[in-house]
């Protein structure tokens, strides 16, 4: 069931995770729905942007408190009111039988409901979760996670491409699945090419209309909402990964 | 394909399909795209003096009548736009159409004579937004507006241009006349027709804007008719985009039929895959079966 329509719902649960990370629980189910797929939630009267699901049933969503529109979300209390449509886009494809999640930020959120389909289907699966510290560590997933900080004020000290190495180093795997910061994710891309795992990314561009019509959110020619978000190595040759972002107006800014 | 080619002033065309205004036409990539997909024109987005970022989200939903969009005209403005439209017209290898917009007679001119610098195939003019001067009254509501548009275009530039019209009129022929009258080379016909959808539990506008625009197949009854007036009153030689709502061969075969000589395609490149080489295939099995050999031949029978 695709919602076409904005629904409504209710906050179940409002978890502040971290400084600035608030996952909050809806009301409602979307059963269908896969990791990596994302809703547009709508404020009304306000704004409509896209949240990848960091759970199905019920919706969950991972809210990273940035500006205007992911400020309010986070304020949402129990009993609080948004509108979703959705589930949009080209979800996770669970391949393999060992698979790594490599995430940063709210990035992890989706990783973690990739964490919950795989344990369902017998995948082992490992996980690892990056933060410049401690305060923006997210929980952990429900299979084995490592953490690491850039300041080492929690778990590995260093980014997580070096605890990446180190776990390649002991041991193989099929895929590698991450979503965070753009540059983070190129490196991880590279870094499981180079050890000949699969790999499996989360891209974001500004979105306007999420269904694939308005063609806003392009990464070269691919659009990010409806050829993805997920894609694959095909990325590390597109020309604007990693490098281009297209803000409200189209305007070409440097990642 | 064979028996499906056409022509729009000097460009030549493989197939009649054209990649319409505001669908997945923001950069050259993607211009290149729709034309390795089988379009037989591509369009871009529509571009405007200054750099615009639009309205807020909801900017488009698909509701089970119709799709209903207010993305506000958002576009890097015309500077940046030069830049896609030249990389697109190197790579796309079908005619590329420039669109742009303005909200006053003067920038039209000043956005036409800039975009001419990329050297497009073909300019569209979207005559279909609001007038600042007129209290937003669009452009293409009367015929007068829509006719002073076209005459700054055609004195700022030497490209064949085309312009789009509203159908939101009770007299489109009528405004196509006095556009083809001021210097217009081709009509494209049409944008949008005016829409509002309601959230009853948020007892608002589903659009931020409130007000949208209908596509997709409802719109499909009123691009006929709007096609076939224009065709009426501009007579048999000035080219027509007809758009809307067409997203099968037969919807292309009747638009052709209605007096279009091109077809675009807006939101049905989300309804099937492989739009324009679907809708092509089509064409040619309906020609083939009742005998036809080109476009020109489908006629209404009066
Ligand atoms: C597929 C996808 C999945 C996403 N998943 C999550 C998620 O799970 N959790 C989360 O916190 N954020 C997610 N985002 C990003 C989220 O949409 C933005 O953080 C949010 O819109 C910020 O809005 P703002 O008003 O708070 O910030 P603003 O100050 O308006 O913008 C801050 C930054 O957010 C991004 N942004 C703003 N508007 C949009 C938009 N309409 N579309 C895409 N990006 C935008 C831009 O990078 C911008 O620079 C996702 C984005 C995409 C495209
Ligand atoms: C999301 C969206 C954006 C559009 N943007 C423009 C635009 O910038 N300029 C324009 O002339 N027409 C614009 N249009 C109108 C289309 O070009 C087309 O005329 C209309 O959608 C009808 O065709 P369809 O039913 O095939 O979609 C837009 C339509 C949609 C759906
Ligand atoms: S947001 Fe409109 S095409 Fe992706």
């Amino acid at each position: 069931m695709i919602l076409m329509l904005p629904q409504v719902a209710t906050v179940a649960k409002a978890e502040k995770e971290n400084s600035t990370v608030t996952t909050l629980t809806l009301n409602i189910s979307l059963p269908r729905a896969i990791p990596g797929q994302f809703v547009m939630a709508w404020l009304p009267g306000f704004d409509e942007k896209p949240l990848s699901l960091a759970g199905a049933s019920p919706v969950k969503i991972s809210v990273g408190e940035r500006g205007p529109f992911s400020s309010r979300l986070c304020g949402l209390k129990k009993g609080g009111k948004l509108w979703v449509r959705g589930p949009y886009g080209r979800g996770f494809e669970l391949e393999g039988k060992k698979i790594l999640l490599v995430g940063g930020g709210y990035g992890f959120a989706p990783l973690r409901f990739l964490a919950d389909q795989a344990r369902k289907k017998k995948i082992t699966a490992t996980a690892i979760c990056g933060a410049r510290s401690k305060s923006l560590l997210m929980a952990p997933a429900s299979c084995k996670t490592l953490f690491t900080t850039d300041d080492g004020s929690a778990g590995i000290k260093g980014n997580v491409l070096a605890a990446m190495e180190g776990l390649f180093a002991r041991e193989k795997f099929d895929t590698v699945y991450t979503c965070g910061p753009e540059r983070m994710m190129g490196s991880v891309a590279r870094l499981a090419k180079k050890k000949k795992a699969d790999c499996q990314l989360l891209l974001e561009r500004y979105m306007k209309c999420g269904i694939g019509v308005c063609g806003h959110c392009a990464c070269g020619d691919r659009l990010v909402c409806f050829d993805g978000p997920r894609f694959g190595y095909e990325m590390l040759s597109n020309p604007e990964f990693e490098r281009v972002w297209r803000d409200k107006a189209g305007h070409k800014v440097p990642i | 394909m064979m028996g499906l080619e056409t022509q729009l002033c000097k460009m030549k065309l493989r197939n009649p399909t054209v990649l319409a205004s505001g669908i997945r036409g923001n950069n050259a990539h993607l211009l290149i795209r729709a034309a390795k997909e089988g379009a037989g024109a591509v369009t871009s987005k529509s571009c405007s003096l200054a750099p615009r970022e639009g309205h807020n989200n909801p900017t488009m939903i698909n509701t089970p009548e119709a799709m209903l969009n207010a993305i506000g005209l958002s576009n890097p403005g015309v500077e940046e736009e030069i830049g896609e439209i030249r990389a697109a017209v190197m790579g796309a290898k079908v005619p590329v159409i420039a669109s742009i917009v303005a909200f006053s007679i003067e920038d039209f001119g000043k956005v036409a004579e800039r975009i001419s610098e990329a050297a497009p195939h073909m300019i569209e003019v979207d005559a279909a937004c609001p007038n600042t001067h007129r209290e937003g009254r669009m452009f293409s509501a009367c015929a007068q507006d829509a006719a002073a548009v076209a005459k700054a275009v055609e004195e700022a530039t030497n490209i064949p241009f085309s312009m789009k019209l509203s159908p939101d009129v009770p007299n489109i022929g009528e405004i196509a006349q006095a556009c083809v009258d001021a210097g217009a080379d081709a009509i494209t016909a049409i944008n949008t027709m005016g829409g509002m959808y309601v959230d009853a539990y948020a007892r608002r506008a589903v659009l931020h804007n409130w007000f949208g625009g209908v596509s997709g197949p409802a719109l499909k009854p009123v691009a006929l008719k709007a096609v076939y007036n224009i065709r009426k009153a501009v007579g048999p030689k000035i080219p027509i985009i007809g758009t809307g709502g067409i997203s099968t061969g037969m919807d292309a075969i009747e638009m052709i039929m209605a007096g279009a000589n091109a077809v675009g395609i807006g939101s049905a490149v989300v309804l099937r895959k492989n739009v324009f080489k679907g809708v092509c295939s089509e064409m040619s099995a309906f020609m083939k079966e009742k005998g036809y050999k080109r476009l020109y031949e489908l006629k209404l029978e009066e």
